[in-house]
Order: C-alpha cells, then structure tokens, then sequence
C-alpha cells in the first residue's frame, strides 16, 4: 500500500498528465519538487491554485496537482490573472509557474507590480535563458556573448530576477538549482509559508536549446559555479522542536513564517542576514559579477502586510460564496442616492 | 428654435422666450467655472425646467479655453443644441469667437475687464464686473477667481429670472452644507443680481418660469450611474486604469462602495477595487476574478479596449464572465481624447484574435447605465463570457437630466455555478459526469466549478482554444469544431438575457432610423422636427448586440432606414449590412464625426435631404 501523509493523501493524489517537456529538462526537476513539497506539508490540492502564462514553464502545471485548480492564461500576464483570481477565495494556496521570457521579456511589468502589490503566491521563474517553444531564442536573462544555433551571438546585458524582485519591493526571495532538487524542495515549502509574493528564481536547463557547458543556464554550470549562501533548511510547525536538537546555537538564524513553521538558515563560508535587502543587493551583484550562481533563500520580510490584509476583506469566507443579501444594497438604499443624484 | 413667442406686456422691446434656449459659458479650464456652470443647472432643474448640460473641454489640466453649454427646453430636449442665443464670455483668448457665435437676436454678457470690439448690432450686449464683484466680496485673494465666476450666476439670475432660492439650494448641495463657502458664494451671486438689477436693461427675450417637469427625474452623469448600477449589482472586483473619458467610473466605485455595501457584511469587505499598471493588467485581473466566480468589471475607452483584446479573446475561448465599459472618445493618442465617438463599435463586436464575437449593450442614458450596470452582470455570469457595454464621453461624463434610477426588479442572475453539493447529485440528475466545457442542457452554455471548492473533482485547469469537454488538453480537430459550434450556439442563446430594441413611432411609417446610445435624445427630436415637415419617421433605439429578430423585422417593414451614429465608417451600419445582406439597399448611412454629440437639426437636415432627392 502507498504511504499516505497526514491528510490521508498518497503522492498519486498530487500529480498531474504525463509531462510532454523533453526528457531531462529542469522544468519536471521542479515539478517533481513541488509536487514533493505538497505532499510532505499535507497540502489538499483543492487547496492549492495554479497560474501559468505561455511556454515550457507555463505548460507545467498541467504536469502537477491535477486535482487542483489552475489558469493557463497569456504570455507576460499570468501575475494580474492571479491577482484577480486570489480574491474569489483568498484562502487558497497559490503557485504559479513562470518562465524567463514569460517573465523578464514580455512580462516584466506585471512582474514588478505583482511585486510591489505583496500578492500572497510563490511565483517560480523556470529560467533558462531560452525560449524553447519557439525554437531557441534570447530571453532577456541570457548572458551577454551567449552564442546560439540560430541566433547568434547575444549583444544585451542580462536581467536578474533576482535583483529586479528586490529592487520591487519582493518579501521573499529565493535562488535555486534545479540540479539541486532537495534545496529547490525545500524552498518551495518555505514559499508556500510565505505570506506576500515568494519569487523562486530556480536556473532549469534547457537541454535542447541552451546546455552547452560555458552557457550560464547549463547543468554543467550551474553544478561548478554554484555557492550556496547558506545550509537552507525548512521546518513545518509541527515539527518545531527538532530545531533545538539539530542545530548548534551560533551559527544558525531562525526565522518563523506567517503560519508558525520556521526556516533554519545554518552558516557556511559567509555572513549573510537575508533580512536585510540592501546587502542582499550587493552580496548578488557581487556574486554576479564573480560569475558566482549564488543559491539559497537571498530576502525575506514576514512583516509587510499582503495584498490580501490590505482590502480587509472577510478572514473566514470567500468572496465567491458570499450571496445577493450581502452585495445588493436595499431599496431604500436606492432611494437616497436618488435624491443626492442632482 | 420652435419656441413659442408671446408679448411682453408693458413696454418691453422684444417678444419674451420662455423655457427654450441654449446658454454657452467660455471660460479657462481649471477656474472653478464648473460649480457656477452646474449651480445654474441645477437651479433650472430645480425650477421644474428641463435641463441638460455639456462641456466641451481640452484635454489640459490648466489655463485653455474650455465651454460649458446649458439647453433649457420646456420640450423635454436635452440633445446639444447648433445655436447659442445666451453667451457668457469670461475668456479673454476666445472672446471675439464667442461674440461671433451668438444667435442674432440673442444676448452677450462678458466680464468687463475683458477688451473687445463689440462689431454686432443684432445682439443685446451686457457687462458684467465679476473682478470688482469678487474684489468687494469676502473671499480671500486666492478665491477672488473662483468667485468671480459667481458673479455671472447672479447676473444671470436677474436677467432670466431663476429663482435665487433655488439657486441656494444649488449652492447648498454643492459646498454639503457648509456654511462657509455657502454665505461667500451667495453673498457674490446676491450683490451681482442687485447690481444687475440697478444697472442693466433687458434688451434680449430669453427668460425662464417655472415649470413642473422634473418630477421622477435626477440630474445625473453616465459613468457615475453605471458605478452606481454595478454597486446594484453586487460588483465585487474591478481592476482598472486611468484614461478619459472612463476614469469617473472606476473613481465613483470608490466612492460610493464602501457607503453602500460596508454595513452589509459584518465580517469585512465584500468587493476590490484595484488601479493597475496598465490596461492589460486591468482586464488580466477582471478576467482572473470573473473566472473565480467574482462579479468582476473593468472600464475604459478605445485605446484601453484595444490593449485589452488578446484578453477579451482569452476570455470568451475560456468562457469567463466579465463586465467591460467603453466609454467611447474620439482616438488614438493626443489631439481629440476629450472629444465624443462611437468609433469602438466594430472593434469590440470582433474584439480578440480568431473567430470572436461579444455580448455588447448600448445605454442611451444615465439611467440606463444604472440598469446596464446591474443587468450586465447577470449577463456575463449566466452566458459565461464577456459583456461589453458601449456608453461614450457625451452620456459618460456630461451632467444629464434622468429618470430616476429603478431599483433591479429580479434577483441576481449567478448562472450555472456548482458548488460541492451540486457536484455530488450531478450524475444521478443529468447521466453524465461533470464537465467544463460539455454542453448538458444544448443551450450552449456548460456548468462551470468555482476555485475554493473542495470537492475532488470539482478542480480543472482552464486554457484558451485547446480543451475537450471535460477541460482536458486537446489539439483534436474534431473537438474544436464542436467546441467552435457551440460558442455559436450560446452566443444565439444570449438573445434571452439581452435587452431588445425599444421602437419609438406610430410603427407604421414607411421610413426608419436606428441609432443607439447618446443619440437618442437629437433623434427623437429629429423626430419631431421632420413630422413637422410631413415626414413620419420610426425610430429604432438598438439595446443590444446579438442582434433581435426584431430588428431584422424593422428593416424588413421599413422602404427606406437611415442609420446614424458618430463615427465617419458607419459602423452600425456596416453591421447591420452584414447581418442583413438583404436589407442592404434600403439602409443609409448618416454618420457624423465632428467630436460633438449629435444635433437635431443636422440629423433633420440630413434625411431631409435624403428624402427630398
């Protein structure tokens, strides 16, 4: 018999249609891993929402959680179709699945505001530099010089994801590998905690287009260049009490989530305190400049209220069962504001 | 003019005109002329008269000519009037063209610290000293301006006779009360009527008395009423972003929602306004919230409507509900955005990529914004798709004299939603497993779930053009076509829920109009200038798109139909050709483009000439 998690539910209960991605491609890495991290925190799918723009990424989550919810929508927007969508039942558990085109090239705008906004959602960038449904072209955070089959060579400058989600005001900021499943896991799980906007910029080779050694989006990159900024490590609430018992006191920083659970942050080659964003700033451009793929949770905030708190809306129901007695004002109602229509 | 004339008793020089005359103010955008411009209105409506008012404005924050015109017309006329027999000219840069523009007969009243070559003697010609007005007044030297325009209501109430009562309660609605800025104001109107009084003779005919024709109306602007109609409606999300001539609406929400709706619900707000960062982000939320079974609504005008499309196109494939307001303007980019149009029509009919077609409605007044607000909801969420309705700059943001708004006389509308209780009992009802997409009552129209519900197979994800019934990815092409067959079939099915043309006539004139929107208040005078002429006209007022058998009758019964709107294509026209290939020759095109409402008389003067050739 399958092993069940608490909720009674086995990992069959968590996945989605056969992937068609190609075979060793970083997106179903990630899948794999969120599919991983729902499980193991207990999450129903029918708790959890799914949002995709348009791409490799975007097609993911038709590959996870088929029981839950979810909204393939447009290239660059799938941030305002999640904003809207969150307040119909802003109790759901929402992750969306972005790509680097989907994300730095024609959706950079939305982005940002979904940013600045602190919408409660883990928002995954699957980057890799390329776009593969189209066949191999730029995406905006491929590195200057990379040359490609069909393209060339790239004149532009790289967007981080990263530093443009802190630059906006992002809560929650995380960089990882898909050729490091456990970290991206565990991240993952931290986001879920996360109450505001959790960006996981997570490097996912592209294997046809963009995975030549020297290219800053391959697996052979990613496992040479990679640091990691500290031992990440997530831990549920109600597991809190193995903290203690794990971890010498001094060299780790604790910081406790909107629901309870903690994330253990242990130390390694660098001081690092990722609540501070102007140092997180410099330690990735830094880390860029050093040609440094720097992994691990880089900001959180748990204290800047969501998108959600600041429209005081009803915190036990949803806005989508809420019936014609509570949003039709009266007749008399009416009547007043005819007299003021003058 | 068919204004009645009668004499003035006594030894008056002209023939008084009572209740029929259209005053134009010039003024400088940004002066504070709008309070005296509405507390005129306002006090003529008040006075029983009806009323209406336009202002024709630059699209400038600060200092450029801007004119407000007011028609007074014991007929009930509200359309914009083509002659100015009252002119008030407080702008020194237009002064000559406004002195130019007044009717013959008519009267000129301009501030006299203006200079001006007054070359006309067909014309009564007043001064009026608003700068020594307001210099004598109370208000401090920042205000002296803002009340300087006062001066011209006081003047103005003397020589036409509103009564001053109602010109304090025009005041008083507009400061809420306040004693302050009341007693200022009123001081300046009352010291300019006595100086009027003092000082000037009445040379020019136009008067006003009162009249009872008010009752059961509102003075009221389009965009407010359709905020107001959503609000009705139970709206619990817009998304939007700034552009006129729509801003007011999205703004009026704002206002008026959390004093209507917070004391219904204890535990917190039922409803989000949200301004975007641009208009793509504004339906993108709108679509991502009518998808999560929230009465949803954006508003904008043509360049938003066109940021929009690959939206709206999503949206009518994935067959999500979502109210859009055009507040149509004349476009794109700078030169005329604060000027009128119905230019969108063939734009959002086919609005998004592949074959699209929308749900639109016309509101032709304040009040039918109120309704359309409400009514297009139960729309959307019954037909699952997007429902557009087209008002424009004219019905939007002009102050206009209403009927009363009505309160909705049926419940709300929700449409085929299942909920966890329903899913369970939907096989043993209906023999079949739930489906998105799959069509169980052949209407066209499927069931859909609702983010939130707990119910194992309640969850699906939702996509554009490649779903099978049960919302599976698909590329199947038989699966496409039918999916495509009964998008058709529930755009047909729309025609029960959507608002039938209205027919104004006898019905048995062999000639017939059809307009929609702001134009029906010049075509129904239009009417009545033309029985005058012996020509009897039916009118056809066009509600809503898909189109009714009842307009393919009309056209069929009618020899001869003109079809009016503002926009230089005729776009209506051009639609109705193509929905009616063989009414083709009977139809004309009589379309305007000018960036003003329509007239009466340029709509009489055209099938006037239609008819006579």
């Amino acid at each position: 018999m399958a092993t069940t998690n608490q909720v009674g539910l086995t990992k069959n209960d968590y996945r989605g249609a056969p992937t068609t991605l190609c075979a060793g491609c970083g997106h179903n890495s990630i899948n794999n891993q969120i599919m991983a991290a729902a499980f193991e925190l207990d999450l129903v799918p029918e708790d959890l929402i799914k949002f995709s723009g348009i791409g490799c990424s975007s097609k993911s989550p038709t590959y996870f959680l088929s029981r839950s919810f979810g909204f393939n929508s447009l290239h660059g927007r799938m941030p305002a179709v999640a904003t809207g969508a969150m307040f119909g039942d802003h109790h759901l558990n929402a992750i969306a699945m972005s790509g680097d085109g989907d994300t730095s090239n024609i959706g950079m705008g939305h982005f940002k505001h979904v940013m600045r906004r602190n919408l409660p959602m883990t928002y995954i960038v699957a980057n890799n530099g390329v776009y593969g449904l189209t066949k191999g072209q730029f995406s905006a955070t491929a590195e200057q010089g990379l040359k490609l089959k069909s393209q060339g060579e790239n004149m532009y400058m790289p967007m981080d994801i990263v530093l443009e989600a802190l630059a906006s005001s992002a809560t929650f900021v995380a960089r990882s590998f898909a050729g490091d499943a456990n970290q991206a896991k565990e991240l993952i799980k931290a986001a879920f905690s996360h109450d505001g906007i959790a960006v996981l910029d997570i490097i996912s080779p592209c294997v046809t287009f963009n995975n030549r050694d020297e290219s800053h989006h391959s697996y052979s990159w990613g496992k040479q260049h990679r640091e990691m900024i500290h031992d990440f490590n997530f831990i549920p609430k109600q597991e809190e009490i193995v903290i203690e018992e794990e971890f010498a006191e001094g060299t780790i920083q604790k910081v406790t989530m909107h629901d309870g659970s903690k994330v253990v942050l242990q130390k390694l080659d660098r001081d690092y305190d990722p609540t501070d964003r102007i140092n997180a700033i410099k330690t990735v451009q830094e880390a860029n400049q050093k040609d440094i793929l720097l992994t691990g949770l880089i900001f959180v905030d748990t204290s800047s209220k969501s998108l959600i708190d600041l429209y005081e809306l009803p915190e036990k129901r949803a806005l989508n069962r809420i019936g014609q007695k509570e949003v039709r004002p009266s007749k008399a109602a009416l009547e007043k504001i005819n007299t003021r229509m003058f | 003019m068919s204004g009645v004339q009668e004499k003035v008793k006594g030894n008056g020089a002209a023939e008084k005109v009572v209740n029929d005359f259209s005053m134009t103010v010039a003024t400088i955008n940004g002066s504070g002329s709008q309070t005296s411009n509405l507390t005129l209105q306002r006090a003529f409506f008040r006075m029983g008269i009806p009323v209406s008012g336009k202002n024709l404005f630059p699209s400038n924050i600060q200092g450029l000519p801007t004119w407000y015109t007011i028609r007074v017309s014991k007929h009930g006329y509200t359309a914009r009037s083509e002659t100015h027999e009252i002119v008030v000219a407080m702008n020194p840069s237009t002064i000559a063209k406004d002195l130019a523009d007044v009717a013959p007969g008519g009267a000129f009243y301009y501030a006299d610290h203006i200079r001006v070559d007054i070359n006309r003697d067909d014309i009564s010609v007043y001064q009026i000293p608003a700068k020594k007005l307001a210099r004598e007044s109370d208000a401090s030297p920042q205000l002296r301006d803002y009340v300087a325009n006062m001066a011209y209501v006081g003047v103005l109430a003397h020589m036409l006779g509103i009564e001053i009562d109602m010109i304090r309660e025009a005041i008083d609605f507009h400061f809420n009360g306040k004693k302050s800025p009341v007693e200022l104001n009123m001081g300046v109107i009352n010291a300019a009527a006595a100086w009027a009084e003092e000082n000037l003779e009445k040379t020019d005919p136009y008067t006003v008395e009162r009249l009872d024709q008010t009752k059961g109306f509102v003075m009221a602007d389009g965009n407010t009423a359709a905020a107001l109609g959503s609000i009705f409606g139970g709206v619990q999300f817009c998304s939007w972003y700034p552009i006129t001539p729509a801003s007011t609406l999205a703004e009026s929400l704002t206002l008026y929602l959390p004093e209507l709706r917070d004391e219904l619900s204890e535990d917190g707000k039922t409803y989000a306004v949200i301004q975007s960062e641009d208009e793509l982000a504004a339906i993108g939320m709108s679509v991502g919230a009518g998808w999560a079974g929230l009465r949803s609504m954006t508003s904008t005008s043509g360049p938003g409507i066109s940021l929009m499309s690959e939206f709206v196109g999503l949206a009518y494939y994935s067959e999500v509900p979502v109210v859009i307001w055009d507040i149509q303007r004349v476009g794109p980019s700078t030169g005329l955005p604060t000027r009128t149009s119905q230019g969108d029509l063939t734009m959002v009919r086919f609005l998004g990529h592949g074959d699209t077609e929308h749900i639109i409605l016309f509101p032709s007044s304040a009040h039918e914004c109120f309704e359309f607000g409400w009514r297009s909801f139960d729309i959307a969420e019954r037909v699952q798709t997007p429902v557009f309705v087209l008002s424009d700059l004219d019905l939007g943001m002009n102050h206009w004299m209403s009927k009363e708004y009505q309160y909705p006389d049926v419940d709300m509308d929700r449409g085929k939603v299942l909920w966890e209780k329903d899913l369970e009992k939907f096989e043993e009802k209906f023999g079949k497993k739930w489906g998105r997409y799959l069509d169980i009552d052949g209407d066209g129209i499927p069931y859909r779930t609702l983010p939130g519900n707990k119910h194992e197979e309640s969850g699906y994800f939702a996509r554009g053009t490649g779903h099978d019934d049960y919302a599976a990815y698909t590329e199947d092409n038989e699966d496409w076509e039918e999916n495509m067959a009964r998008l058709k079939a529930k755009f047909e099915t729309a025609k029960e829920f959507t608002p039938k043309p209205e027919i104004t006539g006898s019905g048995n004139a062999e000639i017939g109009i059809i307009a929609y929107g702001s134009t029906e208040p010049a075509v129904l005078e239009a009417m009545d200038y033309l029985r005058e002429e012996g020509i009897d006209i039916d009118f056809l007022r066009l509600r809503s798109i898909p189109l009714h058998d009842e307009v393919f009758e009309f056209i069929e019964e009618k020899n001869l139909i003109f079809v009016t709107e503002l926009n230089r294509d005729g776009q209506l026209w051009q639609i109705l050709n193509m929905e009616f290939p063989t009414g083709c020759g009977k139809m004309v095109s009589l379309p305007k483009h000018d960036g003003l409402p329509l007239t009466a008389t340029w709509l009489k003067t055209a099938i006037l000439e239609k008819v006579r050739s």
